[in-house]
């Protein structure tokens, strides 16, 4: 009886699996071999292995500097917010976690509305006052901005770990005459450091592929990031795929080489830097 | 003594000093308790650590977002030197006949519930179907969370090839298998093109839900299964009355963080389309930043995010209990 059911189960399930595994890939590697075509050869045949490889396309960007340029700055953009927000997120998780009653609560409280309100609600005044003080076309603009949007998953993250930790460990260390500042450093951040790098992961992964600030602030093609740059090249390039997604390649690849190396800490750092923020 | 008047003054750095008057004469007698347990009062350097991430937060992030409901009473176009105070009357443009307003809020519903339905059906299923940790499972998780780690506008790209109507992947692979006849014009389709974006967005995060999901499903008991299954239950009976109950708080997380998403999809949707052809893709958030950087309305923009805000706050608390009853109900 349950013999027949089983199996017609099993070839359903490897079926539906096989499928969605080819909706994932296929696009992808047609994508991948584009990169590698020629226009007309792409038009001939779109979907096709690339018989003459070429590197043209990657020629062709990296002409005049443009995307390495805009690489450049999303390094720069990148490392620098993920590293500051890291540092301001964690000294504030350590002092929100740390302050007891209603006060450690309201300010966790405040924080956390930042999670509730739209990118899109604040970004006019965003643009004004950035417009005010000169600071549109400028990368440091993009960092500011980045740590003051992603602060609050990151502070919310970090403090959900450090109120899991007993407070008497902190009260041991001030015991032994450690200051905050040497509590946070040889206490707090140490244990921390799984929520630590599934944070950094999380942010890595938010600020280089961010688009909505460099649109709004970045009008200068030499400042611009990687997803600015390449929405460019489309309007430039309209339906030169080949271009197109060879760009798409070099803006990708370092995420994609990052998730191979590190896939673990990316699903739970992306996961959980989603959900709960 | 010191170390409290110290505290009070880091602490006015956030908010108003007056509140340390009211709180004054009430932290008389507390005082004595804390001594007692002197470990557990507030060390007022704690407050130091705050200050850089408040600075910068207050600043960039919380004024703004009130600064955005004053600009909504001006009809500001964001380059003048002046404007003036319209009172509610960019609220009253949006409700009365705004019809690119109300193409927008419906383009954001149609959306959010296509991908809602469409990407915590998908997650469930594959979750179920690669549960156990087996290796060949373990690699088609990674496979399909890979798409989460692109970006928006690379996934964009690589879409509008698939969508492209004369020699897309789908048109072509439509043609191959003798279904000429089912050719689109995908993104090109008013009536349509917002569901093939909700088809794209699905693609993008539904790996990223499945793991939610999985972690869901690894936290069930097997015993139960078991139980259940000695019971003689039939498999829709084990998902209906076990599965399903026990997953219920990772339905609620895979609803709640896949409306948000959908409401905030505006990278992928800029990237694609625009919010073209002609606002048949709009949504709330594609609108609001073309009303301000494309046409220059900023007040009308911010009367729009204002809504906005409005319909994600009334959209997240109706979901909330949805998700309450409907895991309640199972």
């Amino acid at each position: 009886m349950a013999l027949a059911a089983p199996s017609v189960r099993g070839v359903a399930r490897t079926v539906g699996l096989t499928v969605y595994s080819l909706i994932i890939l296929v696009p992808l590697t047609v994508v991948l071999f584009t990169t590698l075509k020629t226009s007309p050869q792409m038009y001939a045949s779109p979907f096709g292995l690339p018989t003459t490889p070429t590197l043209d396309n990657f020629g062709e960007l990296l002409e005049g500097g443009r995307l390495g340029t805009s690489l450049l700055n999303s390094v720069v953009v990148t490392l620098s917010s993920v590293v500051l927000t890291l540092l301001v997120s964690s000294w504030a998780a350590y002092g929100i976690a740390r302050i007891l009653g209603w006060t450690g609560i309201v300010v966790f409280g405040v924080f956390a509305l930042g999670l509730a309100v739209p990118a899109q609600v604040a970004m006019i005044p965003q643009y004004v006052i950035f417009k005010q003080i000169g600071l549109t076309n400028s990368l440091l603009g993009l960092i500011l901005i980045n740590i003051a949007v992603t602060c609050p998953v990151a502070i919310f993250i970090l403090t959900g770990f450090l109120k899991t930790l007993p407070n008497e460990l902190f009260e041991a260390a001030e015991i032994d005459g450690a200051g905050q500042w040497r509590t946070y450093w040889s206490i707090a951040l140490p244990l921390a450091k799984p929520s630590f790098a599934a944070v950094a992961i999380f942010l890595f992964v938010m600020h280089w592929n961010d688009l909505l600030y460099p649109l709004l602030f970045i009008t200068d093609p030499a400042k611009a990031t990687l997803p600015k740059a390449l929405l460019d090249f489309k309007g430039e390039y309209t339906t030169n795929y080949p271009v197109l997604f060879a760009g798409v390649l070099v803006a990708s690849a370092p995420m994609v080489i990052a998730y191979v190396f590190l896939q673990r800490y990316f699903v739970a750092g992306i996961t959980a830097g989603a959900t709960k923020g | 003594m010191t170390s409290d008047t110290v505290q009070g003054e880091s602490a006015g750095a956030a908010a108003p000093p007056r509140s340390l008057t009211f709180t004054e004469p009430e932290a008389e007698p507390r005082r004595k308790r804390r001594r007692r347990q002197s470990s557990r009062r507030n060390d007022p350097r704690l407050f130091l650590f705050l200050i850089p991430a408040a600075v910068i937060y207050l600043w960039l992030v919380l004024w703004p977002t009130v600064q955005a409901f004053r600009f909504s009473l001006t009809d500001w176009d964001g380059l003048s030197a002046t404007f003036n105070e319209v009172g509610l009357g960019n609220y009253r443009r949006l409700f009365g006949g705004d019809s690119v307003f109300t193409q927008a809020v419906g383009n954001s519903f149609k959306f959010m519930l296509a991908v809602v339905t469409g990407q915590t059906t998908l997650s469930l299923v594959l979750a179920l179907a690669l549960q156990r940790n087996t290796r060949t499972n373990i690699a088609l998780r990674a496979l399909y969370f890979f798409p989460t780690v692109l970006s928006s506008v690379s996934v964009a790209f690589v879409w509008s090839f698939v969508y492209d109507p004369t020699f897309g992947l789908a048109n072509t692979l439509l043609s191959a298998v003798g279904l000429g006849s089912w050719q689109q014009p995908w993104l090109g389709d008013q009536s349509l093109a917002i569901y093939y974006l909700a088809i794209v967005q699905i693609w993008f995060h539904a790996g990223q839900m499945m793991v939610v999901y999985i972690a869901g499903l690894q936290t069930i008991p097997p015993e139960l299964f078991e139980a259940v299954d000695l019971d003689g239950a039939n498999r829709w009976q084990r998902f209906r009355y076990l599965t399903w109950p026990l997953v219920a708080p990772a339905t609620a997380i895979v609803v709640a963080y896949t409306t948000i998403q959908s409401f905030k999809a505006f990278d992928l949707i800029y990237a694609s389309t625009g919010g073209g052809p002609n606002h048949a893709t709009e949504i709330l958030s594609t609108l609001i930043y073309n009303s301000a950087f494309r046409t220059f309305e900023f007040g009308y923009a911010a009367a729009q995010s204002v809504i906005f805000v409005l319909v994600v706050a009334l959209v997240t608390v109706v979901q909330r209990r949805a998700v309450a009853l409907s895991s309640r109900g199972g």
